[in-house]
């Protein structure tokens, strides 16, 4: 059996790469029954060549597919090699792997054969099994199929950790092109089904203590970035409506990676628009933790997302007028609006500011960027940027003082989040 | 001037401290029996490691720091690092005589160190927690060989005996020949004499399906990269070359 399963996992690892997301944490199961495996932290057990973290064992339990999606190297009128595991060679697989400290848990996905309801059954098979069978504790992620029954739904968050349905194109025109046979409708409903239950579960386990999980990691999506024609904003609305719609837990960013000579897609040899990518997990990162509402990052005056300089700092050139804020003073959310000012830094500033003012030095060693601060902020100094600069002066200074880090940071990128 | 020597041992080491305190040496140092070089000139003690003494220095730096900084004593303990006994002995003396918390006051050097040091070994920990791969016995055992950097199996014994529950596994230190050995109801240490079961250990050592997951775990690993997206430097920074050894999908 093991060349034939050397073959199956090659084939089927190597389709289901292009999902990025490999988050094995924010569920919290625990090894009661003396069975194999708990999560919690989330450990990368190893590194891809790419710098990508690899905790999960990802895989499609099938790369046969009904439907032909351009963007997709599964899609049906690709000229590859087919195959498809049965559902005990997965659940061996993951043991196996999970017991030798390779992973965290699995990742499932699938091409679609026959139709929504066949397939997700499927999964959810390989989930039950693993769960009820083999006492394994370990992440499962499965991937929801467009158009899946409620009732398998339901199974499904009964052994997940956590479920996903991919948006892949941000807008419904563009899906209409790249994905004639599809519609958006069937990947919301089940979206909307899950967030009804996560919500009602959770009531039902706050008041006993015994009620069953359900998805304990909740939901998250994913869009590809670059295969279409749509615009940083079209993107990014796209993914507060998810946030705030489906209480997404997570939504993903993937630069297209070229695939085919489609002539509706970016042809083969073109590059992967990794800084744009990383611009785009930057403003999602500001949209959530740091108060900003997305309409100040990208709206009809600027569709796009500045790739030389990061969206925060974007913002403030182009709004002098909320500037200088005075450090030891100022709120915790407008502190958190200065460039060059992280998360970190904003509540080390909070609370360093109650023993005495702070200087230049202080915020030094607090870790602030100062070469991107110093021209939004005020602190306990007499020198002071008092020059009246305008935005584009501003903006060229940055860029200058910092140009080889700009480079770098498009090849480091990846390690931010 | 005097030498506390100890066993190398934490119960030994919080022992030393006891003695310190106990005969009143106002300017002493710890070290351990094989590293010290005698010197004619300098007096030594032995120390005898006695649980009841360790037990009551331990009582009196929990009743006067937190369980924070407690477990990166501790973690500094385990870093082995030479000289390493005295920033502890410095450390316990600023926590023991200071009547507030000085566990953040990093003007004093010793306080400074101990925390960078436990946040070095905890950095260990974590990757050891990561890296660690086990592989299956035609016993049936889950052997992993490692060499950290540090002295971290008191460290991961927790992680892995939660996880691994319904599996028997070793985890072995080459470095520092132990390890521990969970028999599916506790866990315990062990030595091994690897010299003598060398003859029969060349064959068939491992199960017959291990060749296999390595296998498949070695093209997973292959097949999971993008060539487009390569970031050799990233790769490095995450995985350093020196933990390779022992990483399946990294041999060939
Ligand atoms: S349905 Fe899914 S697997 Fe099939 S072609 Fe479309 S994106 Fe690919």
């Amino acid at each position: 059996m093991s060349e034939r399963v050397r073959e199956k996992l090659n084939i089927l690892a190597d389709a289901a790469k292009y999902d990025v997301s490999c988050s094995s944490s924010g569920s919290n199961r625990k090894n009661n029954n003396k069975g194999l495996g708990d999560t919690g932290g989330g450990i990368c057990h190893t590194y891809t060549e790419d710098g990508r973290c690899v905790s999960l064992l990802k895989i499609l339990l099938t790369n046969f597919c009904i439907y032909d999606c351009a963007y997709c190297v599964t899609r049906k009128s690709n000229d590859i090699k087919r195959a498809a595991f049965t559902v005990q060679e997965v659940v061996d697989l993951t043991m196996n792997f999970y017991r030798r400290n390779y992973i965290e848990g699995l990742f499932l996905s699938s091409g679609i054969f026959k139709n929504a309801d066949y397939t997700m059954e499927r999964l959810v098979q390989v989930a039950k099994k693993l769960r009820t069978e083999h006492k394994f504790n370990g992440y499962i992620h499965l991937k929801s199929i467009p158009g899946a029954s409620d009732e398998l739904m339901h199974e499904a968050g009964l052994y997940a950790d956590r479920l996903s349905i991919n948006i892949e194109i941000p807008t419904e025109s563009g899906l209409k092109l790249l994905a004639p046979e599809k519609n958006r409708k069937d990947m919301i409903a089940p979206m909307n089904y899950l967030k009804e239950e996560i919500i009602a579960k959770k009531e039902e386990k706050r008041l006993f203590k015994k009620a069953p999980m359900f998805a304990p990691a909740g939901q998250s999506t994913q869009m590809i970035i670059g295969a279409g024609k749509e615009t940083d904003r079209d993107i990014m609305y796209t993914a507060d409506k998810f946030y705030r719609g489906f209480q997404l837990k997570r939504v993903y960013y993937s630069g297209y990676v070229p695939i085919s000579n489609d002539s509706r897609l970016p042809g083969l040899g073109s590059s992967v628009p990794m800084v744009r990518e990383n611009r785009l997990y930057q403003t999602d990162w500001l949209m959530r933790f740091y108060g900003f509402n997305v309409r100040e990052l990208l709206n009809d005056a600027n569709p796009h997302l500045d790739l030389e300089i990061d969206p925060k700092l974007g913002w403030a050139l182009r709004n002098l007028n909320c500037f200088p804020i005075d450090i030891n003073k100022a709120d915790l959310h407008l502190i958190l609006r200065v460039p060059g000012i992280g998360m970190q830094s904003a509540h080390k500033i909070i609370s360093a500011r109650k023993f005495h003012k702070l200087s230049w030095e202080h915020l030094k060693k607090i870790g602030v960027a100062l070469n991107r601060a110093k021209y939004f902020i005020i602190c306990n100094s007499n020198e002071m940027e008092r020059r009246d600069l305008t935005e584009t002066k501003i903006r060229q200074f940055i860029l200058a003082g910092s140009e080889s880090k700009y480079l770098k940071n498009s090849i480091q990128q990846l390690s931010l989040f | 001037m005097v030498t506390l020597l100890y066993d190398k041992t934490w119960q030994g080491l919080l022992t030393a401290i006891f003695d310190i305190y106990d005969r009143k040496f106002s300017l002493a140092s710890i070290d351990y029996t094989e590293r010290f070089q005698p010197d004619v000139f300098a007096k030594h003690v032995e120390v005898i490691t006695d649980d009841i003494k360790a037990s009551r220095v331990m009582a009196g730096l929990q009743r006067k720091a937190s369980a924070e900084a407690v477990k990166n004593i501790y973690a500094a303990f385990l870093s082995e690092l030479p000289g390493i006994e005295n920033t502890i002995l410095a450390y316990a003396r600023l926590i023991l005589s200071s009547n507030q918390s000085i566990e953040h006051a990093y003007g004093h050097s010793a306080v400074l160190k101990v925390s960078q040091v436990a946040r070095m070994v905890h950095r260990e920990k974590h990757r050891m927690e990561a890296f660690i791969r086990f592989k299956l016995t035609s016993d049936n055992l889950f052997y992993a060989a490692i060499e950290p950097d540090f002295n971290v199996i008191p460290l991961i014994l927790t992680h892995f005996r939660r996880r691994y529950a319904d599996q028997r596994w070793l985890i072995y230190d080459l470095k520092r020949k132990y390890g521990i050995y969970y028999n599916l109801l506790t866990v315990e240490e062990i030595t091994i004499d690897f010299n003598q079961n060398a003859g029969e250990a060349t064959t068939n050592v491992f199960h017959e399906d291990e060749d296999l997951y390595q296998t498949l775990w070695k093209d997973y690993f292959k097949s999971v990269n993008i060539g487009a997206r390569k970031n050799t430097r990233l790769h490095l920074r995450h995985v350093p070359k020196r933990y390779w050894k022992h990483l399946t999908e990294k041999l060939l």
